[in-house]
């Protein structure tokens, strides 16, 4: 960091003086912003406009490199022109994938909405359910919080695996209870619905722990004297919820929505690992599938840049939708 | 408090009405036993589910093969030590596990360092840059996985870093950074600022100031953003998958799949080192449990 904290050259002439007041007052925060500004730029904005570069070709591994190279028997390196290299497609993978040609883009697209809708509105709801609930004074309250919060400290490709087990047609845990109420086994992940079942139900148990640690924490930011006064009016305890506990929760609510559906969107490992896609790639979502395209067979890599540039407009159409709302509410973020 | 009476959209989701106890926060004593067993019943099998996995793995773990892979369910039969000896000293597990442990630690470290800078000063100095940059931190939570992963892969394959295991920890910082600064930003709002000024005016610069005034105030921020940044490496798959080409240099969450083939797949093993992988995430959850809340409330309400 030190090269950017270098001598500010007082008083030199030409330059504008607004420009030099602004850096003589602010050096110091550039300094710190910097190196991330920098990995950001080279790690996040760089790929991202080359992504969206090789979403309008048709780059695959197979045709990558511009030139051929091959050993000679002399020792040397003989370079050809790749006769089959990449070329510039236009919008022709866009198109492609819209009119469902290449790959399911709209069945994985209803397969990301059902998982993203089901999953954070189950985070949220069990979330604020048992922050109310963890939030009281009771006996065993810390104990209780630990063991709530643990499904938190177990790395989601554990979980995923752990899970996996539980559904286990043969000898998982799940179908076993199932057999006490009389159900016969389920082969989970023979159908697409199953199937999916099993992934959404990892993911709530997985995400639960964060909304309600995060609900807590708003929840202990509300002021007592609330909760006493609307006592004294006489207000009733789902009247005192929804008066004061829900419009407290507001900006945390907000933003643990935002970041819950974004990360969900984009939750990677719970069907790469749980359902692997069955039956026959009914399960996928859209990052799995692209992640798939760019690393599995024939790596297409301007097919998953396609599908990249897709979930990226998806989600940014959703955030400003998003904001837009919350503006038309008065809420300041 | 203004928009008090306004309806929140979220009511859909909102759980059932604590109908049953008389306060928010009372006294104790003063629930009714009904009350009482209800919450606590609720507790306990909110407990067991968040457990139950867990435990279940666990008691696995210590079960021959046969025993693992058999209709008939029991809790402990014929316990043995003998998958956690296969995993330990006939696979490269050992090798993964040191893999995942310097790329975590390393990645929580630096993870750290860098939000923490990051924060301070988008919370402390109003420069030029600072809302678009706090957006751009929000929006690079949106960049799935998919469109990045082929051109960093080529960046990474130009530095000559694949198959290395700083190509991962670059990669896990460009995931974690952003979010920790945006959420240390605002616990950062939340130590006053005449802190700051009290330090300079007894000759700190601004390096000095958030070191030795501000970053130990912000402790329970920086448990949670350690606690966060180590998870986010020790459990990520899909850099993991494509960068990493040798078994050695694996790490657990990619190495760990080799004992889950599609056909024949060894759950007596998975079991004992998924038991393994989630002792050093308990740990640092441990240190950084007692801070969880604390930590992100700034965050989350400021951000």
């Amino acid at each position: 960091m030190s090269t950017v904290t270098a001598d500010p050259a007082p008083g030199r002439v030409g330059l504008p003086t607004k420009l030099r007041q602004s850096w003589d007052k602010n050096w110091s925060a550039w300094a710190m912003v910097v190196p991330v500004v920098l990995v950001l730029a080279i790690l996040i904005f760089y790929p991202l406009i080359n992504g969206f570069w090789i979403s309008f070709t048709n780059q695959t591994e197979a045709n990558q490199l511009a030139e051929i190279c091959t050993k000679s028997i002399t020792g040397g390196e003989v370079c050809k022109e790749n006769p089959n290299a990449w070329s510039f497609v236009g919008l022709d993978n866009y198109a492609n994938v819209l009119s469902g040609k290449v790959g399911e883009f709209w069945m994985w697209t209803a397969n990301t909405l059902v998982w993203t809708v089901v999953g954070v509105a189950f985070h949220y709801g069990l979330g604020l359910g048992l922050a109310v609930m963890i939030n009281r004074q009771m006996r065993f309250r810390g104990l209780y919080r630990v063991l709530l919060v643990l499904p938190w400290a177990v790395p989601a490709f554990v979980s995923a695996f752990a899970w996996k087990f539980l559904f286990n047609e043969r000898f998982g845990v799940i179908n076993e209870m199932l057999g006490w109420v009389g159900v016969d086994p389920v082969a989970w992940f023979d159908s697409r619905w199953t199937s999916m079942f099993t992934a959404v139900v990892t993911n709530i148990w997985l995400g639960v722990p964060f909304m309600m640690v995060a609900l807590l924490g708003g929840m202990q930011s509300i002021s007592d004297e609330l909760y006493e006064a609307a006592e004294i009016d006489g207000a009733s305890p789902w009247q005192r919820f929804r008066a004061i506990t829900l419009p407290g929760l507001r900006p945390v609510s907000m933003t643990v929505i935002l970041l819950g559906t974004i990360w969900t969107f984009n939750m990677f490992p719970i069907i790469f690992l749980v359902t692997e896609g069955q039956p026959a790639g009914q399960t996928e979502i859209l990052v799995t599938g692209a992640f798939r395209a760019a690393f599995e067979g024939l790596r297409n890599y301007s097919l998953a840049s396609t599908y990249g540039v897709l979930i990226l407009s998806i989600l940014l159409v959703f955030s400003v939708f998003y904001r837009r709302v919350l503006r038309k509410q008065g809420e300041v973020w | 408090m203004a928009q008090m009476t306004t309806t929140p959209p979220i009511t859909a989701f909102s759980a059932p009405p604590p109908s049953e106890a008389p306060v928010n926060k009372p006294r104790r004593g003063r629930r009714s036993i009904v009350a009482s067993i209800g919450l606590h019943g609720t507790m306990i099998v909110a407990s067991l589910i968040a457990i139950g996995p867990i435990a279940w793995v666990l008691l696995s773990s210590f079960k021959p093969g046969y025993a693992v892979q058999s209709s008939e369910l029991t809790l402990v039969k014929d316990p043995t030590l003998a998958n956690y000896e296969y995993v330990l000293f006939d696979t490269n597990f050992p090798m993964w596990f040191l893999n995942s442990v310097l790329v975590a630690a390393f990645t929580m470290l630096l993870g750290i360092f860098f939000s923490a800078t990051t924060g301070y000063a988008m919370s402390r100095f109003n420069f030029p840059g600072r809302r678009p940059l706090m957006m751009v931190f929000l929006i690079t939570q949106m960049f799935p996985v998919a469109i990045l992963i082929v051109p960093i892969y080529t960046i990474m394959a130009k530095l000559g870093l694949i198959n290395t295991l700083p190509s991962l920890v670059i990669a896990y910082l460009t995931i974690a950074v952003p979010f920790c600064a945006w959420m240390l930003k605002g616990y950062f709002d939340s130590i006053p600022n005449s802190l700051d000024e009290a330090a300079s005016l007894d000759g700190c610069g601004p390096f000095r100031t958030f070191w030795t005034v501000i970053l130990p105030l912000a402790r329970p921020a920086i448990a949670v953003t350690g606690f966060y940044t180590f998870l986010t490496a020790w459990g990520e798959v899909a850099y993991a998958s494509a960068f990493i080409q040798e078994d050695e240099k694996f790490t657990l969450a990619y190495g760990m799949r080799q004992f889950v083939p599609q056909f024949n797949p060894q759950w007596e093993y998975l079991t004992a080192a998924a038991i393994l992988v989630t002792i050093p995430a308990g740990i640092v959850f441990l240190f950084a449990q007692k801070h969880l809340v604390s930590g992100l409330t700034a965050g989350g309400t400021k951000g």
